[in-house]
């Protein structure tokens, strides 16, 4: 016992000096200088964001499921937050955006070690390092927390602390530093504006996977799985769309006009897919739903995510309407004909959703909205006379989709060796609130 | 005695308490229930996905009323809770052996 405590330690004492002997400032580029309204933006969108899942995703999916997993998915939403975010501090940032080598970054900010009062990164010259830093934790947070809804009612709480960690690891933080973080998919030209391929499309077909390897519901088909309360959901999608505009206009990176180009394509795409779902609704099922009004709008947002900063705002309404009809078909029929349990439509809203807008966005992309110094002619797409922009869009689909889908499936099969991915039978009727955490709902 | 029991539309409490209290009746009891009779329940479709509702919400109101006025209680309830509609409910008539008034110690017709 003593010796243990003695191990342990030297082994917290080598961890602190490690992460602070290494004060001293790496050279940074002479000429970045921090800007104070680029800065003020971007603290304001990091809340944004981590908003979305704390309590937005929290909401949407809490209300979406029955009364017994109400807690349970909350505490999803929570933990995955807290997890992540000292996970992206130790190791998840430095090995997704230092260093340009095609597959993944380096130990450079390991614990965010050398970042100083001047640090900038080269990624958004004009903001503190730190502030990216925080900003890219929160689209870590929501990318995992979205997994949660393909498995929803019936996964093991310790073996999905597992998953997020693991899944942090090895799919987002590669994925991550591919598409933003001067990896192939980068180098390849591939344009994902705030997450077409890295959040949506990558926490889709995550979920997937996740929900053929747990296995459906018990009662899947016979029993009455019906939201315990729309309300609840409507408040969350309501704090998603909202803090959407942080998504999506702050990965401008500054407080400038692209910024309000992407906000401007945001909202009306997310107004258009949720009147596209309610009117698609309303034609074949009589009746214009509420959680059919709110799952369209974040079809639309999670469509118009890669292409907000490079589309002009009627490609936004184009876009919402692409997405709401395409995710309203991969939610009615496409998923009841192949027949998978994804519980809270993952994959038919943000992969399928994610896999459209980044194809579209290589469709409509316009130049002059990401032209600037560093690239004077900006990244055209297929409207403009580059039919190859598709292709690469393409290319980043596949990529994602391989490695996320490979990933997912081994991480879990791994975690499956420690311990049962779901919870017993027994515990999965009496629901995951009593069960996993002793709480319920009266 | 007699305790009238009646399953009613939830929305028509307040009118089957209004046309009661116009009786002169002194009290009721009203909980939440769920069931279902002819009516069956309806369905419900969430992104596809389509659902029986068996149970559907009530109320469930006791009153418990002197023998000579049960006539005349039905006959409110009928009229206060009719929306001529499936699922308007149904009416319960059943006897009471005793009541007691707990702060008095009153019995039977004096304790309702």
């Amino acid at each position: 016992m003593t010796r243990d405590s003695g191990r342990m330690a030297c082994g917290i004492a080598a961890t602190l000096s490690f992460i602070f002997a290494a004060a001293p400032a790496l050279a940074q580029d002479a000429t970045a200088k921090i800007d104070g309204a680029d800065t003020a933006w971007m603290i304001s969108a990091t809340a944004l964001v981590l908003m979305m899942t704390i309590p937005g995703l929290a909401l949407f999916y809490s209300g979406m499921v029955r009364k017994k997993n109400v807690l349970a998915t909350m505490a999803q939403s929570v933990a995955c937050a807290a997890l992540c975010s000292l996970l992206w501090f130790a190791v998840g940032y430095s090995l997704s955006f230092v260093g340009d080598a095609p597959a993944l970054g380096t130990f450079e900010r390991l614990f965010l070690r050398g970042i100083s009062m001047e640090s900038t990164s080269a990624f958004a010259p004009t903001i503190p390092e730190l502030l990216y830093v925080v900003y890219q934790m929160t689209f870590a947070i929501i990318t995992v927390a979205l997994i949660a809804g393909a498995v929803a009612d019936r996964m093991r709480f310790s073996a999905f602390l597992w998953f997020v960690a693991g899944w942090l690891l090895f799919v987002y933080v590669p994925i991550a530093h591919w598409v933003w973080g001067g990896g192939f998919l980068a180098s390849a030209g591939v344009l994902d504006f705030a997450g077409g391929t890295v959040v949506h499309l990558n926490a889709g077909i995550a979920g997937l996977v996740a929900a053929y390897v747990l296995g459906k519901r018990h009662g899947y088909g016979a029993d009455n799985f019906a939201p315990h309360d729309l309300s609840l959901a409507v408040i969350g999608m309501g704090l998603l769309w909202v803090g959407w505009l942080g998504f999506n206009g702050g990965s401008a990176l500054g407080a400038n006009a692209r910024a309000a180009f992407a906000i401007t394509a945001t909202h009306l795409a997310a107004s258009t897919g949720a009147l596209t779902w309610m009117f698609l609704e309303w034609w074949t099922r009589g009746k214009p739903s509420v959680l059919g009004l709110i799952t369209g709008a974040i079809a639309g947002l999670g469509a118009i995510t890669p292409a907000s900063g490079f589309v002009l705002p009627w490609h936004g309404v184009v876009i919402g309407l692409i997405a709401g009809a395409i995710c309203f078909w991969g939610c009615t029929r496409l998923k009841l004909r192949i027949g998978y349990d994804d519980s809270l439509d993952v994959f038919g809203v943000h992969g399928i959703g994610g896999a459209t807008g980044t194809l579209l966005t290589g469709v409509f992309a316009v130049a002059a909205l990401s032209a600037g110094p560093d690239a004077p002619e900006g990244s055209p797409g297929l409207l403009e006379g580059n039919a190859r922009q598709v292709l690469i869009q393409l290319y980043a689909v596949v990529a994602v989709l391989v490695w996320s889908g490979l990933l997912t499936y081994v991480l879990l099969k791994a975690i499956n060796f420690l311990l049962p991915l779901r919870v017993s039978e027994q515990h999965e009727i009496e629901g995951l609130d009593l069960t996993q955490h002793g709480e319920a709902l009266q | 005695m007699k305790l009238v029991i009646a399953i009613i539309k939830p929305f028509k409490l307040e009118d089957v308490r209004d046309a009661l209290v116009a009786l002169g009746v002194q009290g009721m009891t009203a909980s939440e229930v769920t069931g279902y009779g002819r009516q069956k329940g309806h369905t419900e479709i969430y992104r596809g996905a389509e659902y029986a509702v068996n149970f559907l919400p009530k109320i469930r109101i006791e009153v418990a009323v002197p023998s000579d006025r049960v006539a005349a209680v039905v006959e409110a309830i009928i009229a206060s809770a009719k929306t001529g509609q499936i699922g308007d409910g149904k009416i319960f008539v059943t006897s009471i052996d005793q009541a007691v008034r707990i702060r008095t110690g009153e019995t039977d017709v004096d304790a309702l």
